[in-house]
């Protein structure tokens, strides 16, 4: 009887121990007392996918709901807005004018205004590198330039050339190979 | 004269709008300059070319003596977003909580529920990769549990333009950008988060659409 006792004694405390392992203790050595707690709801402030899309495109009075619009819906919403602003910009889409992705001013605001960035899995991730279009964003990728050039080029990238290069076209710090690729601070 | 100022106040908002404060640095009053403003967002091919690296930056234009005392909000997640059935709602996200001094990033997960709001459990950080967030100064520090690594801190911002032509343009100033340009974010930091991540575990081959959000903890 009073081994029984023991043995389940022991048995308890060992399913103890398991049980606080799996349960416990957390990954990477760190003691559980030091675990933080990040429970809670968080709710959405700002959100970005391509750049400068709302800062060119949204007006001054939108950008907030722009942030606080799922990109689902953001289409609908802001298409006619993104539109009218591009137009005010430039009058590269004048008079039916394309840009160089044989895109009117409809269409390409129609692409831009549900602001993802479109990324393949399968190779080269870039902006805009010459060959490939909208396969991710590369740190060393002029993105400005080509948003310029598509706002302002026409349908050559030859239009209003004062316009459509900002001629920065280089980062002020090489990046780096490796993980985390961003250069360290100044 | 109340006409022509309402004119005039019109005609400067309506140029306010068409400016912008680069990538998305700076861009809507809400988030304006404070610890949820993104200023960046980058999504691109690993050295390892079986994974996928997202970076966030937020906290734009920071001096280098702003950036030793610049810190992540405790209350900001920062949540990637990817979208692998081509419906733009999103069907994993990343998600970047800072705490005493570590970034703890979990996922790629299927969210609690899409859209503006996400919600994490007591066991959310159960899984969590973290990292000690870097100092200003010191070497980049970097975890990796299960193939994913984790970075947050300080970094240069790798975005570059003549922004400030770019205003002179739009104000009426200048007819257009002078060659070479001045790149108006050279000598500035961020605060970055960088993580990469295994192809597969994001949907492996394809196209995906992603997006980065920042929210603020109620």
């Amino acid at each position: 009887m009073k081994n029984l006792k023991l043995v389940s004694g022991y048995l308890f405390s060992a399913l103890l121990l398991i049980a606080c392992s799996k349960n416990d203790v957390p990954g990477n050595g760190e003691g559980v007392y030091n675990n933080p707690v990040l429970s809670g709801t968080y709710i959405q402030e700002d959100q970005m996918g391509r750049p400068a899309v709302n800062t060119v495109f949204v007006s001054s009075s939108s950008k907030d709901e722009f942030n606080r619009t799922t990109p689902d819906n953001q289409g609908n919403a802001f298409q006619g807005m993104f539109e009218a602003n591009l137009l005010a910009l430039s009058p590269a889409y004048a008079n039916g004018g394309l840009n160089a992705l044989g895109m009117d001013a409809t269409t390409f605001t129609t692409v831009l205004a549900t602001d993802v960035l479109n990324v393949s899995l399968d190779g080269t991730t870039t902006f805009y590198d010459g060959t490939n279009l909208l396969t991710g964003r590369a740190l060393a990728d002029d993105v400005i330039t080509v948003e310029l050039l598509l706002i302002f080029g026409g349908e050559d990238f030859t239009e209003y050339p004062a316009l459509s290069n900002d001629h920065v076209d280089e980062n002020d710090k090489p990046f780096l190979t490796s993980f985390p690729y961003l250069a360290s601070p100044w | 004269m109340k006409n022509l100022k309402q004119i005039l106040g019109i005609g400067i908002l309506a140029v306010a709008g068409l400016i912008f404060v680069a990538a998305d640095h700076i861009d809507a009053p809400a988030v304006q300059g404070g610890a949820s403003d993104i200023t960046d967002f980058y999504a691109f091919q690993g050295e390892n070319t079986d994974n996928m690296v997202f970076v966030a930056n937020l906290q734009g234009l920071l001096s280098p003596a702003a950036t030793s005392a610049a810190t992540f909000d405790e209350h900001v997640m920062i949540e990637f977003n990817i979208d692998n059935t081509g419906d733009n709602i999103e069907d994993l996200v990343i998600q970047a909580v800072p705490r005493q001094g570590k970034m703890y990033v979990i996922g790629p997960v299927a969210p609690s529920s899409p859209g503006l709001s996400s919600v994490l459990d007591v066991n959310s950080v159960n899984d969590a990769v973290f990292v000690d967030i870097t100092g200003y100064g010191s070497e980049a520090r970097i975890s990796t549990k299960n193939n994913i690594s984790v970075f947050a801190g300080p970094r240069d911002d790798p975005f570059f333009m003549d922004f400030a032509q770019y205003s002179e343009i739009i104000a009426g100033n200048a007819s257009g950008f002078n060659n070479p340009g001045s790149d108006t974010f050279a000598g500035t930091n961020v605060m970055s988060v960088v993580v990469e991540v295994p192809k597969a575990l994001i949907g492996g081959t394809g196209t995906i659409n992603v997006w980065v959000e920042s929210k603020r903890r109620q």
